[in-house]
């Protein structure tokens, strides 16, 4: 049985793990590869590496990091921020990646996905999105969500859920959904909006956003239906205890790996 | 010596750092005297099948692969092109096993690629020493090889049961990723850099 995953998110800038406020007052949150490193003894399934600074200068930075952790860690992990091309997907993940995530760039440029995928295997390219909700694409179906880049400062006009769907026929291979108006408040995920975009797609959907205690987790696996759950905060805090969390799923019958 | 088979293929970074943190010492080798005089030899593989096996004939190695006498692990696409024939693009393949390899159905309501953490259930096979039948491992791929007489080691995606490992004398295929899996993968490296076969 395919077991749910428990994905910490980890935000980098200069080698760094960093932790912030909306992007404000950015915090040193210590060396990434020994946060990693710890993670991945805590039983996480996949890590995610954000580089949130993602300039040109911090290429080549970003690319020995990501073979430090290759060195260091078992587990699959995912890198993004700034992944341009083919070519900075491919610095990446000769490094030692297993996956890249685009955002922003696939909004402006689509085809993006299509190479990325050709070059890779769909099952290298993670697309995020990152929606927000707006009654203006509200329809039948629930309520509507739209999409937003640049670390959600820029609306686009484009509904989420088309969006997503799009990004599977153009060749991803995973979704990264993160709602703006949960993240942050640890209130739980967005259930709807989730499994709207779960069931409607063929690819597995990694929920995020809105992450506070365990029973969140649950949810968002049962009524969400997402194949994996991503959270940054609670566990960099030690708010909530990864294989507390995995032993509680599974004693509510949910599939994880203990 | 471990030879890691080099083929353009993705992600032979991740197996050579599994390596490397055993302590065993791996080269990235695509010459035929290398592969056939390693003591072992790792086939590893993210990519498409035709465009592999294109690939391999285009570098001399299909023979050399075939020739091997010594342990050989094919893993994820590795695996899936020791089989005779690849819905992948249809393509023939090694041939060092009789299975066709197939594409996940897609009627049958789940999702593909298959992506991440499955159980893996088996009898014994000195691959898995130390690890327990329901142990998870993981996974990234579309295509599947169907259970057989080499499958030595099975996995539920959902309704339906596929081969996660194969055997047949000094050949060894798991279609997961032991390099990603966890303790669970470094222990079946682990084992598959110990065993001993006689052919």
């Amino acid at each position: 049985m395919l077991a749910k995953r428990i994905i910490p998110c980890l935000d980098i800038k200069d080698g760094r793990t960093v932790k912030g406020i909306n992007f404000l007052s950015l915090r040193d949150a210590g060396d990434a590869v020994e946060n990693a490193a710890r993670y991945c003894e805590a039983g996480a399934d996949e890590l995610v590496f954000l580089d949130i600074t993602a300039t040109v200068e911090n290429r080549d930075t970003l690319s020995s990091l990501v073979r430090r952790i290759a060195d260091r860690i078992n587990i699959p992990f995912t890198v993004g921020g700034g992944i341009k091309s083919v070519e900075d997907a491919y610095r990446i993940l000769d490094a030692g990646a297993d996956k890249i995530s685009i955002n922003s760039r696939a909004v402006r440029e689509p085809e993006l996905i299509k190479s990325l995928s050709y070059h890779f295997g769909s099952q290298c390219v993670v697309c995020a999105i990152d929606v927000r909700k707006n009654p203006a694409f509200d329809s039948e179906e629930g309520e509507g969500w739209e999409v937003y880049l640049d670390g959600g400062r820029t609306p686009t006009g484009i509904d989420g859920i088309k969006w997503a769907k799009r990004v599977e026929e153009l060749g991803a291979g995973e979704i990264l959904l993160t709602s703006m108006n949960h993240d942050g408040t640890k209130s739980g995920f967005a259930l709807d909006l989730t499994k709207r975009v779960s069931t409607s797609l063929s690819i597995p959907v990694i929920a995020s956003g809105g992450a506070g205690k365990i029973e969140h987790f649950e949810e968002v696996f049962t009524s969400g239906y997402a194949d994996a759950g991503l959270a940054a905060s609670i566990f960099h805090y030690h708010e909530v205890d990864i294989m507390k969390l995995k032993r509680y799923l599974a004693s509510k019958g949910i599939p994880v790996r203990i | 010596m471990i030879a890691v088979v080099d083929y353009n293929a993705g992600n032979i970074r991740s197996v050579l750092c599994a390596l490397e943190r055993l302590g065993a010492k791996a080269e990235l080798t695509c010459e035929r005297d290398k592969i056939l005089s390693a003591d072992r030899v790792i086939f590893p593989g993210v990519g498409q099948a035709e465009s592999a096996m294109a690939e391999l004939e285009k570098r001399g190695l299909v023979e050399t692969l075939r020739q091997v006498k010594r342990p050989f692990l094919g893993i994820c696409l590795g695996m899936q092109l020791m089989n005779a024939f690849s819905e992948e693009g249809d393509v023939n393949l090694l041939s060092l096993f009789d299975n066709r390899v197939s594409l996940f159905p897609s009627d049958l309501g789940f999702k593909i690629p298959h992506v991440g953490w499955n159980s893996i259930s088996f009898n014994t096979s000195p691959l898995f020493e130390g690890i327990e039948s329901g142990s998870y491992v993981y996974y990234v791929h579309s295509y599947y090889v169907p259970l057989s007489s080499s499958t030595i080691a099975s996995t539920d995606y959902d309704n339906l049961t596929f081969t996660a490992s194969m055997a047949k004398d000094n050949f060894f295929g798991c279609q997961f990723h032991p390099e990603k899996s966890g303790e669970v993968g470094e222990r079946i490296l682990k084992n598959f850099l110990s065993l001993e076969v006689e052919k």
